[in-house]
């Protein structure tokens, strides 16, 4: 049977060049396909070798870019490695290069040659959510005064608005503290949590930062993101974690740019 | 005042956010945001910056912010890459509605696309891939052109590119391809003499004859880079479009013979890879602006006296 993209090739009529030398562009075991040439009857291996090597090395590069702190975890080598199966397997679909790398921590759970490393994928994740948040909308947040002004018997039926740039991601590892050690440049020193960490990524204005969300935290502020009021967000949290601390968790997701906007029946404060 | 800087004085001019700072006869480099510190330091700084679209393409945050922050100061050329004009499949329609929101955010003094391409089906390959020339290439990039030019209201320069094959299905020269292109599209051009001269390297052709046979009259801006060496299968040299380093002397020279043709057209050093400090950037970009203002002075006596 034909490959479907010779088929596209000659059904073409003169446009099927994409198709053509696409076929083996992400395929190092190919041989360079039968669209090109080198120029006056020379070959075309090590030159059609130049567009492969070109797709593949920018894409890990693009990889390492986003994820940085699983890159030094790893060691350059094997994150090299691990990244170049993902782009053969997984290539971008869009051609905004700052939204790859939404598949590559599930990928990274399963890497076989990871599995030694159960935390690294959330690693990534906290790593992926930096970048999102990164380049999400802007927006104004939440004033302590404006929530300050809410009549105390009102707070608990208040909705609130998520900033654009704010996620949460939860850990059965101490993911956190592993990112927040392999994330700049200066030495990691000895990381000496064992708990489970959520994290908490916020960008009120230009600076992302990540925060290690306290007990009951990421609970909290994940039903207050799908739209659950104060009182049924801090019932579930404390139902879940009773040390749940409810006014320093309020005062946390304010510091931290978490939300826009509190609405109470409709209305926005 | 500035009469090459403004195409489009014929329509009625938008409310402008930023200020319309001319590009004629200037040199400039690529922004790189590690730069952002030191450029925004020093206030003496005469040029313009080309920032690659795709990198602002975000909601918002700190691109959007270093974008305004240069373009208040500077001129801008917005350069996209990934439009895939030279590819047979549909132009992506949310790509190109991202593209003209750009552009109308930025208001850049020039707009660039690549004759290349790099998306076929979903797959984004993130390189600037060849294509055949031939006349059923030709109409459709052509088509691809007119519509990114109705879409964003203004002329796009289309940038010449360097490749390491041939396609044997090919019945036209790229300058007689790129040509017709600008005939018929009204595009404008954007001549990238570091990928004529790695081009014409590596296809075993003349850089000089090439820069004959190209229409030098559409021009809108030049491209200067570095460039990497390797082999071909036969053991020639092949060179590679890195920008990895510092313009080579070969590619200064054709730059020289362009501007004594074109006269001082805006040129840009685009530095992409092992980015070096800001200082030795901005050094090759001073030796693009002296070549510029030695034309300019040809070109437009006392013109170089009265320019800001």
């Amino acid at each position: 049977m034909q490959p479907v993209d010779q088929k596209i090739h000659h059904l073409g009529n003169h446009l099927g060049y994409a198709a053509g030398f696409t076929s083996a562009l992400l395929d190092p075991e190919q041989p360079s396909p039968a669209v090109v040439s080198g120029p006056n009857g020379k070959a075309a291996a090590k030159r059609y070798n130049v567009y492969r090597n070109n797709v593949t090395v920018s894409l890990i590069n693009a990889l390492v870019a986003t994820f940085p702190a699983t890159q030094r975890i790893t060691g350059v080598d094997f994150f090299r490695a691990m990244a170049r199966f993902h782009v053969r397997a997984t290539p971008p679909t869009s051609p905004l290069l700052f939204e790859y790398g939404h598949d590559f921590p599930d990928f990274i759970e399963r890497y076989e040659y990871a599995q030694a490393m159960p935390w690294l994928a959330d690693v990534a994740r906290i790593e992926r959510a930096w970048l999102d948040s990164y380049h999400a909308a802007d927006a104004e947040p939440l004033t302590p005064q404006a929530l300050a002004s809410i009549l105390p018997e009102q707070l608990a039926n208040i909705v609130l608005t998520p900033h654009p740039a704010t996620r949460v991601l939860r850990s059965r590892f101490p993911a956190v503290s592993i990112f927040a050690a392999n994330r700049s440049e200066g030495p990691v020193g000895s990381i000496t949590e064992t708990e489970p960490e959520d994290a908490l990524v916020t960008r009120p204005r230009l600076e992302v930062t990540v925060r290690h969300l306290p007990s009951g935290g990421a609970t909290f502020l994940l039903r207050l993101i799908v739209g659950e009021t104060l009182g049924a967000a801090a019932t579930a949290a404390f139902a879940n974690y009773p040390q749940f601390d409810l006014s320093a968790s309020i005062a946390g997701m304010i510091e931290a740019g978490a939300f826009t906007a509190a609405n109470h029946g409709g209305r926005s404060t | 005042m500035n009469e090459l800087a403004i195409p489009l004085a014929a329509h009625p001019l938008p409310a402008l956010r930023f200020p319309a700072h001319p590009i004629a006869g200037l040199a400039g480099t690529s922004l790189k945001h590690e730069h952002l510190p030191s450029i925004l330091a020093d206030e003496t700084q005469r040029g313009f910056f080309e920032v690659h679209a795709e990198n602002y393409m975000g909601a918002g945050g700190p691109p959007h912010d270093a974008l305004a922050r240069i373009r208040r100061d500077y001129p801008v050329s917005l350069h996209g890459v990934c439009m895939s004009i030279g590819g047979p499949q549909p132009l992506d329609k949310a790509h190109l509605a991202r593209f003209k929101s750009l552009v109308d955010r930025c208001e850049p003094a020039l707009v660039s696309e690549h004759l290349a391409w790099s998306t076929h089906n979903t797959t984004y390959f993130n390189d600037l891939l060849p294509l055949p020339y031939t006349p059923a290439t030709l109409a459709r990039v052509a088509d691809h052109i007119n519509e990114v030019q109705e879409a964003i209201g203004r002329p796009i320069l289309l940038e010449n590119p360097s490749t390491y094959v041939v396609f044997p299905e090919s019945t036209m020269s790229e300058t007689e391809f790129i040509r017709q292109l600008a005939q018929r599209t009204g595009c404008g051009l954007l001549l990238d003499v570091n990928n004529v001269f790695v081009s014409a390297t590596n296809h075993g052709y003349s850089a000089r004859t090439y820069l004959a046979d190209f229409p030098l009259n559409h021009v809108g801006e030049i491209h200067l880079a570095g460039h990497a060496s390797q082999t071909d299968d036969e053991g020639d040299l092949l060179l590679i479009d890195s920008h990895d380093g510092p313009v080579a002397n070969a590619v200064w020279i054709l730059y020289e013979i362009v501007i004594g043709q074109c006269g001082p057209v805006p040129t840009l050093i685009e530095w992409d890879s092992a980015i070096p400090d800001w200082p030795i950037l901005k050094a090759e970009a001073i030796a693009a602006q002296a070549i510029l203002d030695h034309h300019s002075q040809k070109f437009m006596p006392g013109r170089a006296n009265a320019a800001r």
